[in-house]
């Protein structure tokens, strides 16, 4: 009935200062004298400072020469990076067996792209992982094929980064998942579990559990019994993120009227499928924002473990500025480094709001 | 495992043993309830037997709702017995889910599952409750959809619906279960005025194929025409029950009949 009615109805159009680009100056930057004024200040400020950092980004700058040529320039010095790229990205990895890390590296970023459909979500995506994931360990390990012993004291630099943050992430999130919903049990002994376990983790900085999990821990081992020592941080990373994923799933399972559940059941539902289909999907949907906020902190808070010295991409490019040719070109370095993080983070947070939008079905 | 030919051959059945129709398909026997210490139902006894049509009224709070909802055991009783189709609801989970799959449930907001299109929402509890093929449970689920006159709307989701498709849906989806008892808890009541006609032409519909129901509403109309029995329940008990015309015509007690004087 309302659509017959609009249909008859003369549709004119917005007023013309609303609309275009003078309407948008009109009604973002210059709407009252005062916001006008702000305007002229904020281009005033721009002015002073933007030409000064483009020229000693870009005009006053060096991006491939040796350190002594940086000496006697006033702009940035990016040949710090091109010059020790293969030690910030790499580390420790022994010479000659670049080749993979790299390809380590690409097959997981690869699989990780591959991954963004949500039409490629089958049985036969999860076998790929599992298949990946072993080539994955059996080039960084080596010991077969030719391929020299890599120890994991040796793996640093950007795959030591990306394998503690993404094992970090899928096995936390997972862990996280079944946290939550103990808490939530009825069972008294699963939930008291569960409280204690994420209050505990939750009362403690990372650093301390690193610490836990490189000192204290191997002091409770037998004699002659050690445990890979990125292992271990990766164990203490997992612990430590999955509680927090715990809180925010259980909010998102809050969140979930009384209704769905009640007609689940009244389906004749059991436990586990009504979780399965019915909860966690629109629970874990509602919880995307959040989740995603604590996955890009655990990517960053992976640097924290070159406090147990193991030499993640941080501490590599640390060790770069440590050289006394390039020891004054920090500011390049970390500005790289920066990059190179935001890329990641921003991949990540990117997807999430795309996912985001495909899951939205108008509700 | 059911299909189509099978209900109606379980229909027949039904109607020519005389077994089963003196046997009451769902019996309350001084059945108590409580919330904490408040006493919501009290001393309910009450019979149904197949094919029958019961419409529950009373007041808000009066615990109606609470009563149907008992049946299936969505709230828990702490005294007395129910029996649903020879199965009593106990704290064994495996007769709970025995009865919830054998008995619908139509809700006053729907509950419809907003992440999953209409047809999933059919094909959800045969395909995982009673194993059924899925190709077999969405054709199932198609005729259903044509029954409630929306096979159109099977791709989309609850979201883009209106409250009267939506609620139609919701009955689609009890139906998928060839459930023997449909419970009805104010299925017209979170709905706007020309919606509600469709869902109860439905109901009407539902009623005519020889459904049991037990339908808690206001809508009076719907009582008169479709009840073998009404029941008016006020403060947790059943106050009166009767057939439609001697209910709205000749009430016995007090607080019915100030309960239809004010309704009616």
């Amino acid at each position: 009935m309302t659509e017959a009615t609009t249909a008859k109805r003369a549709q004119l159009q917005p007023p013309s200062s609303n609309v275009g680009v003078v309407g948008w100056l009109k009604t973002n930057l210059f709407s009252t004298w005062y916001n006008s004024l702000l305007t002229f200040i904020l281009l005033g400020m721009l002015a002073l400072t933007l030409p000064p950092v483009f020229q000693w980004a870009f005009i006053d700058s060096l991006w491939n020469s040796s350190a002594e040529a940086c000496r006697n320039i006033e702009g940035a010095c990016w040949s710090v990076v091109p010059h020790n790229f293969r030690f910030i990205i790499l580390g420790f990895f022994p010479e000659g067996q670049e080749w993979r890390p790299i390809l380590a590296m690409v097959l997981l970023l690869g699989l990780v792209i591959y991954s963004k459909e949500r039409s490629r979500w089958k049985k036969s995506l999860a076998w790929l992982w599992l298949i990946n994931l072993i080539v994955m360990g059996t080039l960084m390990s080596g010991g077969v094929l030719g391929m020299p012993v890599v120890e994991t004291s040796q793996w640093s630099g950007l795959p030591l980064t990306l394998i503690l943050s993404f094992f970090g992430m899928v096995v936390a999130y997972p862990m996280g998942i079944f946290l939550a919903l103990g808490r939530r049990s009825k069972m008294p002994a699963i939930k008291t579990l569960c409280v204690v376990y994420i209050e505990m983790i939750r009362g403690v900085p990372l650093i301390s559990l690193l610490f836990m999990s490189s000192i204290m821990f191997p002091l409770f081992l037998p004699e002659g019994v050690t445990i890979d020592k990125v292992l271990r941080a990766l164990v203490a990373i997992i612990l430590f993120t999955a509680a927090y994923i715990a809180e925010v799933v259980r909010g998102g399972l809050q969140a979930m009227p009384r209704g769905q559940y009640e007609a689940a059941d009244s389906l004749g539902l059991n436990y586990y499928q009504t979780m399965r289909l019915i909860i966690l999907p629109q629970a874990l949907k509602i919880v995307i924002p959040p989740s995603v906020g604590i996955l890009l902190s655990v990517f960053k808070d992976t640097s924290l473990v070159v406090i147990i010295a193991l030499f993640d991409v941080l501490k590599t490019t640390m060790v770069t500025l440590s050289n006394p040719d390039w020891a004054g070109y920090s500011k390049e370095a970390y500005i790289f480094l920066a990059l190179l993080y935001f890329v990641f983070c921003y991949a990540m947070s990117s997807y999430s709001r795309r996912l985001e939008k495909e899951l939205h079905t108008g509700h | 495992m059911s299909t189509t030919s099978e209900i109606a051959m379980n229909d027949s059945q039904k109607s020519v043993s005389p077994e089963s129709a003196t046997k009451p398909i769902i019996e309350i026997i001084g059945m108590h309830k409580w919330y904490g210490d408040f006493h919501v139902l009290s001393e309910i006894n009450l019979q149904v037997m197949p094919k029958e049509k019961i419409v529950i009224c009373g007041p808000s709070g009066s615990g109606k709702s609470t009563l149907i909802r008992c049946i299936n055991r969505l709230e828990e009783h702490q005294r007395g017995q129910i029996i649903v189709n020879g199965t009593e609801l106990s704290n064994d989970i495996k007769n709970i889910e025995k009865v919830r799959a054998e008995v619908g449930m139509v809700f006053q907001h729907f509950n419809l599952f907003p992440h999953l299109t209409i047809i999933d929402n059919l094909t959800l509890g045969p395909i995982w409750v009673r194993k059924t093929p899925k190709k077999e449970a969405e054709e199932a689920a198609m005729m259903y959809l044509e029954k409630v006159q929306i096979p159109e709307q099977a791709k989309k989701f609850p979201g883009q619906l209106s409250g009267g498709q939506q609620q139609r849906v919701a009955i689609a989806r009890s139906l998928c279960m060839n459930p023997q008892v449909m419970l009805f808890d104010e299925p017209t009541s979170a709905l706007d005025p020309e919606m509600i006609k469709e869902v109860l032409d439905v109901m009407i519909g539902l009623a005519d194929e020889g459904m049991t129901m037990l339908v808690v509403t206001h809508e009076m109309g719907f009582a008169k025409s479709v009840a073998d029995r009404v029941m008016f329940m006020d403060d947790g008990e059943i106050v009166e029950q009767n057939s439609p015309d001697a209910f709205f015509d000749n009430p016995q007690h007090e607080r019915t009949k100030l309960f239809l004087s004010q309704i009616l």
